[in-house]
């Protein structure tokens, strides 16, 4: 008999007639609670920062979004450090995308498995790379170096209506452009692997179907792989972006620290990660809850932009199955 | 579309005409271009690293104290943040790898494709774009406002950057194991707990032991989360629960910015230390997933 209810007690969960031992139950519940720790860790995100960012908004109001920023007269307006963060990683997306995209067709078109192999633990190194050690090396090595060529171009174009006031003068080797670039170095591994990850699904037949009606690489990826892999792509080109927006360290050292809003990309400038980075250990009072805000806001566009990209990459996904 | 090849020329339906090859071609090359710009600044990083780092990495200077920022590069050295990344990491990584493994196990045995599992999962796939200044801002104002800086206070926030990706990682690989391996350990009469202690997450364990090193080495060379939770001091600290730590990124981030040469010098010599932990840790996460490999098989 009871070696009976033993085995009964031993059934999987789902049956409806036994009830589970206490450690089977006690586990499930240990589970739930880690999954549940994600949800709780955002919305605790958000809770805490904004109570902290609280006297500058009620301070400040609609003012928040204004562009004058000067700590030491009192006015905390962001828009120059939200100007900042979307020229940083717009010319960080444009600079890395076509890249990417390129060595992630090159990995799955063109070479074969045995060269794949390297090409991926080369990517895998740029992603292993401390964002602090690009900072380092850009303020120290690349933005001295890319000073001239800054300065070059810029007198080149001074004068010409619209490229002029893009690349004309002031230049600066710590500017937005040189953050885009480092930005750009940052975000290739990540936008290159997801884009791989789409282009890899595929189907054979639908390359095979197109090499025989006598297309050439070129023609098959341009009628097959891109048409098949367009969400996905899109998908890591957004995440890509929102990298591109909250990386902090390699920013904060190379993009010049000036709170200015100016078309000129060879200019110093500043972004939100950066401005909190090397602000926030001598801030206090309105200043900090500013910073915190800024915080708060960059949280708000990276959540919106991830969860488009997630969105669109979970969708395309499922289309490509059921294609 | 372009224009079509000239009439009566001799067509061969082997090749397709000329300027298609050409453009294919192009096309290629602009491949294995976009890869060499790839490599550029990848070597160019890791040769300034290692030849200006290598001159300055010695045993002493791994171990001991960071001198004033002014003196040259050959005195003092790293050693209080080589300790602080190491336990503040360490400490990390036994808060955020468990508990990843065991969300984990909730989306893949228990959640499946319930509303609460699918949100779980989109949510950590959210979670791993949140930028890590966000973490040490949070961890900022719920915990360092309250108790104050410590090693701690990094390893909540270094932590949280690496419990999503610990979560899909192990996600992934929870996902390989075949269900005959469930069925069978439940024709045997086991629980469901039981099941997955003993026969699915042993099957996993060599992707989730390599996913998680991964996320280690990510969280070994995070700054951002780092500044406003440790403080970054100059002194050693061995008690991570209490009282302001370093930890190398941040001293790197420190000496990046001074004008001093000798600290420039210290710098190179910390990111050459740092770019080695994270390279030992990918060497080793491939090395388990070779392993993990041949035993399957």
């Amino acid at each position: 008999m009871s070696i009976v209810t033993r085995q009964r007690q031993g059934r999987p969960p789902g049956s409806l007639t036994e009830r589970r031992p206490v450690g089977d139950r006690t586990f499930q519940v240990l589970t739930l609670a880690a999954g549940l720790l994600v949800l709780v860790i955002l919305v605790l995100i958000a809770v805490s920062t904004s109570q902290q960012a609280s006297s500058w908004f009620s301070a400040e109001g609609t003012s928040i979004f204004s562009d004058s920023w000067n700590p030491s007269a009192g006015q905390f307006g962001a828009l120059a450090f939200i100007y900042g963060t979307a020229i940083t990683a717009v010319i960080a997306i444009v600079l890395a995308v076509p890249v990417s995209v390129g060595v992630a067709l090159l990995l799955t078109e063109v070479v074969p498995y045995r060269w794949a192999r390297p090409i991926v633990y080369v990517i895998d190194l740029l992603a292993v790379v401390p964002s602090v050690v690009w900072g380092l090396w850009g303020i120290l090595v690349f933005a001295p170096w890319i000073q001239h060529i800054y300065s070059s171009i810029g007198s080149g174009v001074d004068g010409v209506p619209v490229l002029g006031s893009l690349f004309g003068p002031p230049t600066s080797g710590a500017s937005f452009f040189t953050a885009g670039i480092i930005l750009a170095f940052m975000v290739t591994p990540i936008v290159t692997s997801l884009s791989r990850e789409v282009t890899a699904t595929v189907p054979a037949i639908d390359k095979e179907g197109a090499y025989a009606l006598g297309a050439t690489r070129l023609e098959m990826i341009r009628g097959v792989v891109l048409p098949h892999s367009q969400g996905g792509i899109v998908g890591a080109v957004l995440l890509g972006l929102g990298r591109a927006m909250g990386e902090t360290i390699a920013a904060a050292l190379v993009i010049g620290s000036s709170a200015t809003i100016t078309s000129h990309l060879f200019a110093p400038g500043y972004n939100m990660p950066a401005v909190i980075a090397n602000e926030f250990g001598e801030a206090t009072g309105v200043f900090r809850s500013a910073l915190m805000g800024l915080g708060v806001l960059l949280f708000v566009f990276t959540i919106v932009i991830n969860v488009i990209a997630r969105a669109v990459v979970q969708r395309s996904a499922r289309r490509g199955r059921g294609a | 579309m372009a224009p079509a090849p000239t009439q009566q020329q001799k067509v061969d339906l082997r090749e397709p005409p000329s300027w298609r090859r050409t453009k294919n071609r192009i096309a290629t090359t602009l491949m294995v271009l976009s890869f060499t710009l790839v490599t550029i600044p990848l070597g160019f990083v890791l040769f300034t690293v290692i030849a200006k780092g290598a001159s300055v990495i010695n045993w002493s200077f791994l171990t001991s104290s960071i001198p004033p920022n002014v003196l040259p590069a050959s005195f003092g050295g790293i050693g209080p943040a080589v300790l602080g990344t190491l336990e503040i990491t360490a400490l990390a990584t036994v808060l955020a790898v468990p508990l990843g493994v065991l969300g984990a196990v909730y989306l893949n045995e228990y959640g499946g494709s319930r509303p609460l599992a699918r949100l779980i999962g989109f949510m950590s796939d959210v979670m791993t774009g949140v930028p890590s200044i966000v973490m040490g801002l949070f961890i900022f104002s719920i915990w360092v406002l309250h108790f104050g800086f410590s090693g701690l206070a990094g390893a909540f926030a270094l932590g949280c950057l690496m419990l999503p990706i610990v979560i899909r990682s192990t996600d992934e690989m929870l996902k390989l194991v075949p269900d005959s391996l469930r069925e069978g350990s439940y024709a045997l009469g086991a629980t469901k707990a039981r099941v997955t202690l003993t026969v699915v997450l042993p099957a996993a364990l060599g992707g989730i032991v390599s996913g998680a090193l991964l996320a280690v080495a990510r969280a070994a060379g995070e700054t951002a989360p780092l500044l406003f939770t440790i403080l970054t001091v100059t002194t050693a600290n061995p008690n991570v629960f209490s009282g302001a730590n370093t930890s190398l990124p941040s001293q790197i981030f420190v000496n990046a910015s001074s004008p001093y040469v000798g600290a420039q010098g210290r710098g190179w010599g910390a990111a050459l230390t740092l770019i080695a932990i994270a390279f030992i840790l990918m060497i080793a996460a491939r090395l388990v997933t070779a392993r993990f490999a041949r035993f399957v098989r």
